[in-house]
């Protein structure tokens, strides 16, 4: 037997073991543990801010840590920092590149990036000397297009792209600390667990990858989704994760039975699932459809409990503040909605 | 315009931007063909997989019994504390400000 063909055995005969092992964890499901508990009621929130400014679809928003301000990206080539209160735009950053695909806002409110086509993280200091905003750093080394960055600090920053590869920069120095490889599609989305120690990452080879950010490695891989993982998020205490797919359903994964406890679907919804964003408490999630809604979920009893309606095309981004005030959407519309 | 024209066929998800740009049709299911790799450096790949495959094989999983009672404890412990489950009235709502009335 050739080495190849042995090696091949072996990954095949490993990948049942770790089918073996979830189940053998398998005592109960979610459904039969949550069964004491009564579906939370209907929830009704309404549109209380609408942000207007941008020209063209908005691709993504990412709220600041204070819960006031947001920034979004959009097609039209702007950044726009806003204080979701006011609707006041506190900054319109011009981008050199208007095929922007993701942003993000640093915890600390100094910095913001973005990328996209330009297969580049840029970052742009906020608090600079002379009140103007400008291009800090411009992060390049990824052969493919940015779907999605987040800050880890001031000096650290993780990246997605479609070449199938994840990056944490050191923004300083403007270089590579680590390269994360093992999805087999391009990565579109990630999330960094609450204590910053781990981020997951989700594919279009359909699964969804746990990262330790220090040690560099890949620690559980997440399969059962049948098409393109196009949102991801952790549940609040980070010992879980909600992934979003295009074959319009989300999926609960807990970390520490390493499996996949309930899915979130309707025969009603038959669209893709474009961004997704937990409540404060876990237990709602919130999540944007590409037939420009948002569903709401009971995380726990796996049943649709409200909409957002009032997108005139698909929502592409949603957020929910730190302090679980309010969500906010963003949509192919060129609006974002302040809502709770 | 797109730097990302620039690489080779296999690494290029020509429906990906299409569909994230344009299309509002549901996408075609990309496959990333890998290109023809020589014999030695598909082993190199095949062994990190395997090597993938054991640490992940290896790690120890809680209850799933455990598991779903913690994640619902998490979730009625922080229930009140959860605006936009509890509902938020317009007092304490930073987004919908009180009208103040005056006394003429």
């Amino acid at each position: 037997m050739g080495e190849m063909e042995q090696l091949r055995k072996e990954a095949e005969s490993l990948k049942d073991q770790i089918t073996a092992a979830r189940k053998a964890v398998q005592d109960s499901t979610l459904q039969e543990a949550a069964a004491g508990i009564t579906v939370v009621g209907r929830i009704q929130m309404k549109t209380r801010k609408t942000l207007r400014g941008h020209l063209a679809k908005i691709y993504a928003m990412h709220w600041s840590t204070d819960s006031k301000l947001c920034v979004s990206a959009s097609q039209d080539g702007k950044l726009i920092v806003w204080d979701s209160v006011t609707t006041n735009k506190v900054n319109a950053i011009p981008l050199k590149s208007s095929w922007v695909m993701t942003c993000a806002y640093a915890p600390s409110g100094n910095l913001v990036a973005c990328g996209g086509l330009d297969n580049m993280c840029s970052i742009y200091n906020l608090k600079g000397k002379d009140g103007n905003v400008k291009v800090m750093r411009e992060l390049a080394a990824h052969t493919g297009y940015l779907s999605c960055c987040r800050f880890i600090s001031d000096t650290e920053i993780i990246t997605s792209s479609g070449d199938c590869t994840c990056i944490l920069w050191d923004i300083e120095t403007g270089t590579q600390k680590t390269v994360f490889a093992g999805h087999q599609g391009d990565c579109m989305s990630l999330a960094v667990a609450p204590d910053f120690k781990f981020f997951i990452s989700g594919a279009c080879d359909f699964t969804a990858k746990l990262w330790d950010i220090r040690e560099g490695t890949c620690r559980q891989t997440f399969g059962g989704h049948e098409s393109d993982v196009n949102a991801i998020g952790f549940f609040p205490n980070g010992n879980a994760v909600i992934t979003g797919s295009d074959d319009a359903t989300c999926k609960l994964f807990d970390l520490r039975a390493d499996q996949e406890l309930i899915t979130y679907q309707d025969s009603s919804i038959m669209c893709g699932v474009t961004s997704l964003a937990p409540s404060l408490s876990g237990r709602l999630i919130l999540a944007g459809y590409d037939d420009f809604n948002v569903n709401i979920w009971d995380m726990l009893k796996a049943e649709r409990v409200g909409v957002l309606a009032g997108h005139d095309n698909r929502v592409s981004c949603i957020g929910v503040s730190a302090d679980g005030m309010a969500c906010c959407t963003g949509s192919w519309d060129s609006f974002l909605k302040i809502w709770n | 315009m797109f730097s990302s024209l620039l690489l080779p066929a296999h690494c290029r998800p020509k429906n990906r931007y299409h569909s994230i740009f344009f299309s509002k049709k549901k996408k075609d299911k990309i496959v990333l063909k890998t290109p023809r790799m020589s014999s030695s450096s598909n082993l190199a790949t095949m062994k990190k997989a395997v090597q993938q495959l054991r640490f992940e094989a290896s790690i120890n999983r809680v209850k799933v019994s455990q598991a779903a009672v913690d994640l619902q404890q998490f979730c009625l412990q922080n229930a009140l504390q959860d605006p936009l489950l509890t509902g938020v009235s317009s007092s304490t709502n930073p987004f919908r400000p009180q009208k103040v009335c005056s006394f003429l």
